[in-house]
């Protein structure tokens, strides 16, 4: 018997939580180091299972496999393959940044706070770790609750709205969800044969017309969650309105269980449905593009813009995951991490300037970069990893998706391309509306330079943009077996 | 017919609940008013008694006093679940109606003799005994609805719940009369034998059984009295009638419709989904317009008869037993909420509207983590109860082939997390109410913190409960 990795990894932050639950609500700064301590724990397993995972293997490793509900078929099964242990390591770097970046933000109910991060990441990496689809559903519902806490209590203005709009959106389309789920069960044999396991429901054939409406209903679930174009309306309101944390959260880990559905669910288990909609993928994933392109452009709130971005930017990745070929596919999700780094970067950017003066408008800012030189170089470093510029992270999984998508159909990238040059404009005409020009005289005895904590939060960070982009290897190497066995898979099905 | 001593030792767990009832009752006569809490111990002994002798007895499948009554599994599930509900719901009441000076021997004796009613329609398999169940079971709670006898909101309850109750308990007499007229017999497994016949008197027999049995669980468009009725009976007795009436109800529509015309689902299945559906869609959405907790929580229930109806309406085993799991997780998470209630006042009187949950959790942060729970649970939500229960029934469903009654079902659930979560929400926000401070005492804790281990232990640990109600599906058929 091994040691359980994956249930220390998954457990840990939820005992965390529980700890934090038990500590009087007076002792914040004991709350916050357990909280960090959790997060962090987390991630030295995270870690241990990144080093231990062996390259070149496709099938799942780590797996833990145990009896949860046998009368109905679903166990806890857990394990970590190419494809998802980049998503675990992602989920576990960017929490305990989310923690730190909380650390002078968040003084109002830091225990209900604490213990709502830890859940969620708990519920987080269950959903990248489960093989059992009820499991899998369990993990990705229980995501929401602490979320819509994070929103709804400790959010801008509109939190409530927001907060709503963001459980409600996405609820719904995960309802239908779990209608395919249990449909998909009950195609997986005569009664008493079944099973929840994705291991084994990926060998089962589903028939047309069945399997078509099985894949819209898992797809609309994930779309919403991306969110694909149109389905974005959601994800403007929750991430303005969410605290610093909870954008770098939502932004970084959370859209990415929708593209990770993608990888894991939509294309081993409905290949046929995947090749004969992957068209449609395609064409919004370009529309989204270039229309969070667009529409980031036309802000004036900073966080608005970065959450605009987002649509635009997994447009990419969903492109990526529907080219269908390999390049475009390790470029996919090399892109789900690099967003994460990004995106969570863009917010924690903004999140330091409105600690600073409450204002998350570009008016209110100028000239920044005079007042916080050392603020205005990490902000220079994220930017650049955003727009994907050569030596950055964003280059090498945007240049791969766009590699493997021209071998498909060249016009896509025709038009994705415009949505790289967009990001170059809406994000420098940010840097250069806050950072240069005159400075703003009402902001400035506020903008004081960045905290060492601050700094340290930005620092891991930074590594990781330029770890990436130089030497990307390690990840790549790690998913290439399983991304080539999944597309095996949905070619083999003729 | 003399019944055997074997007929009557299988009774034991009723004769316990009976007799208790009656002791009770008497002994209350005895005691100095303020000073009967010793009543709310023998009660909880006398139903913990019942529970361990139903379990003890385990299922039994033989027939007893002539095929009238049966100890089988499908008795063993629905009795523990209404006897589990009744010993929470003593619980839930002890401090209230010592608060407000209305304990009294026959308060307690009120609740035991429902949950007498309960048994025997768990356990009926007799038209005859189901009906002598459903009227022990109802004319109790009309009295105890009108038990606040100061209070006109309490009398105009029971008034209410009393007409309409009685009228429906007409109909389903009606309806065994046509039965009747049609086999020349009440017994259940004669219904069975000859049902696959055309009679249309049968049908109209058929169908005045369930009007009867939908007004008892509250199913649309049968379920107007339900909202009058919680707002206006004590704050207990809605907690014990939203459960112990529904547990009767669905023990006897299992018992009927799975259980005795299970080879006929074609012909009923249709019109039960429509009732599943129409009480799932008014309930959800009407319980988004309360301001009231109590109404909330009446058309909260009325919203849950509907996703119940829907393990109804599958005909199968599956969507039977999935029922049980459903009336255990609904005890605990509806008794849970109403132990939440029964622990606010404002100003000596009930803290029923919403906001008098403002701010609460900055008081008392486990009282609203608890409540979170349960609004979680009812919401449906992982990893809960409320979301293992539903998973169960909507398995059934799409199991059955009946999937638009399973997308209407999901879609339904998704409403509800919209007013749940709002109370939820309520109470993590804003500044506490001033006129709003803590009440009951130790009994309402015990049975919240029982409701909330329930909620989460059936969320994360649902296996065990499983494989109990699982036994009820074997029974039926």
């Amino acid at each position: 018997m091994t040691f359980p990795y994956l249930s220390a990894l998954l457990f840990l932050p939820l005992c965390g939580a529980v700890v934090v639950a038990l500590l009087g609500r007076r002792r914040s700064d004991a709350i916050r180091w357990t909280g960090l301590a959790a997060s962090l724990a987390a991630l030295g397993v995270a870690a241990v299972v990144f080093l231990r995972f062996a390259s070149g293997t496709a099938g799942m490793q780590f797996e833990e496999r145990a009896v949860w509900v046998p009368a109905a078929g679903i166990s806890y099964h857990v394990g970590v393959d190419g494809i998802s242990l980049p998503l675990v390591l992602l989920t576990a770097v960017i929490m305990p940044l989310a923690l730190l970046s909380s650390w002078t933000s968040v003084t109002e109910r830091v225990k209900e706070f604490t213990v709502s991060m830890l859940v969620l990441q708990t519920a987080l990496l269950g959903t990248f770790l489960s093989l059992d689809l009820v499991l899998f559903y369990v993990f990705w519902d229980a995501v929401l609750v602490p979320m819509y806490f994070i929103i709804g209590l400790w959010g801008g203005s509109r939190r409530a709205y927001a907060a709503f709009k963001f459980i409600l959106y996405t609820m719904a389309g995960s309802a239908l969800m779990l209608v395919a789920i249990i449909s998909l069960y009950l195609q997986s044999g005569p009664a008493g044969a079944r099973s929840f396991d994705l291991l084994a429901l990926r060998d089962v054939v589903v028939p047309m017309p069945l399997q078509a409406w099985l894949f819209g209903a898992f797809a609309l679930a994930f779309a919403i969650k991306v969110p694909v174009w149109p389905l974005h309306t959601w994800l403007p309101d929750a991430h303005t309105e969410a605290p610093t944390a909870g954008s770098v959260v939502l932004a970084a880990v959370l859209l990415k269980m929708g593209t990770y559905g993608f990888l894991r669910f939509l294309l081993p288990l409905f290949p046929e449905a995947t090749r004969q909609f992957a068209p449609l993928f395609a064409i919004l994933a370009v529309i989204g593009i270039l229309y969070g392109g667009a529409v980031s452009w036309a802000q004036s709130d900073m966080k608005r813009l970065v959450a605009m971005s987002s649509v635009s930017h997994l447009g990419f990745v969903t492109l990526g995951a529907f080219a269908l070929t390999v390049e475009a596919l390790q470029g996919s999700l090399l892109q789900m991490v690099n967003h994460g780094i990004s995106t969570g970067g863009l917010f924690l950017l903004v999140g330091v300037l409105y600690d600073r003066t409450h204002s998350r408008l570009m008016a209110d800012y100028g000239g920044v970069a005079a007042l916080m030189p050392r603020f205005a170089v990490v902000a220079t470093i994220i930017m650049l990893s955003s727009m994907a510029l050569p030596g950055t992270n964003g280059f090498v999984g945007e240049f791969l998706i766009l590699l493997g998508a021209f071998r498909v159909a060249p016009i896509y990238v025709v038009f994705a391309v415009g949505g790289v040059i967009l990001s170059a404009v809406y994000l420098l005409w940010m840097y250069q509306r806050v950072m240069h020009g005159p400075v703003v005289v009402a902001a400035r005895p506020r903008v004081v330079e960045i905290t060492s904590r601050e700094l340290l939060i930005f620092v891991p960070l930074i590594l990781l943009i330029f770890g990436i982009g130089l030497y990307p290897a390690p990840l790549l190497q790690r998913s290439e077996a399983s991304v080539r066995a999944l597309l095996e898979r949905v070619e083999a099905r003729r | 017919m003399t019944p055997s001593v074997a007929d009557l030792r299988a009774l034991w767990p009723e004769l316990i609940v009976a007799g208790a009832a009656l002791v009770i009752m008497v002994w209350g006569t005895f005691m100095v008013q303020d000073r009967q809490s010793p009543l709310r111990w023998a009660t909880t002994l006398a139903l913990i008694a019942a529970l361990s002798e139903t379990l003890a007895l385990g299922a039994d499948a033989r027939a007893l006093f002539g095929g009238m009554y049966s100890r089988d599994a499908a008795a063993l599930v629905l009795q523990t679940i209404a006897l589990g509900g009744a010993v929470m719901a003593v619980w839930l009441s002890g401090d209230y109606v010592e608060r407000t000076r209305l304990e009294a021997g026959e308060f307690y004796a009120l609740v035991l003799v429902a949950a007498l009613g309960t048994m025997v329609m768990a356990a009926g398999s007799d038209l005859i005994m189901i009906f002598l169940g459903l009227e022990t079971l109802s004319i109790p709670l009309y009295v105890l609805a009108a038990y606040a006898r100061d209070d006109l909101r309490s009398q105009e309850a029971g008034m209410k719940y009393f007409l309409l109750g009685a009228f429906s308990s007409v109909f389903f007499l009606y309806g065994i009369a046509l039965i009747y007229g049609v086999t020349g017999s009440t017994s259940l497994v004669r219904l069975g034998a000859v049902a696959a016949s055309d009679s249309i008197m049968l049908r109209i027999g058929i169908g005045l059984l369930l009007i009867g049995l939908a007004f008892k669980a509250a199913v649309v468009p049968f379920h107007a009295w339900a909202p009058d009725v919680y707002e206006g009976a004590p704050l207990p007795v809605t907690a014990y009638m939203s459960v112990i009436a529904k547990v009767g109800a669905f023990a006897a529509l299992l018992r009927v419709f799975p259980g005795t015309l299970g080879a006929q689902t074609a012909q009923w299945a249709g019109a039960l989904a429509l009732l599943s559906i129409l009480t799932m869609v008014l309930g959800n959405f009407a319980a988004l317009l309360q301001t009231n907790l109590k109404r909330l929580l009446a058309y909260s229930s009325i919203a849950h008869t509907g996703f119940m109806m829907i393990g109804v309406a599958a005909g199968t085993r599956q969507g039977a037993w999935g029922v049980a799991f459903y009336l255990f997780a609904y005890t605990f998470m509806t008794l849970g909420a109403f132990a939440v209630l029964l622990m606010l006042e404002r100003r000596g009187e009930e803290a029923d509207q919403i906001t008098d949950l403002t701010g609460l959790a900055s008081r008392s942060p486990s009282l609203a983590a608890a409540m979170a729970v349960c609004m979680v649970s009812l919401a449906g939500l992982p990893p809960t109860a409320g979301f293992i229960a539903k998973f169960y029934v909507f398995a059934a469903a799409l199991d059955a082939g009946q999937t638009a009654l399973a997308v209407l079902g999901v879609l339904a659930s998704v409403v509800s997390a919209y007013f749940y979560l709002r109370v939820a929400y309520t109470m993590f926000t804003g500044e506490p109410q001033g006129d709003v401070s803590f009440a009951g005492g130790r009994w309402v804790a015990a049975a919240l913190a029982v409701a909330v281990i329930g909620v989460l232990a059936l969320g994360v640990f649902p296996a065990p409960v499983t494989a109990f109600v699982q036994q009820l599906g074997q029974a039926l058929r």
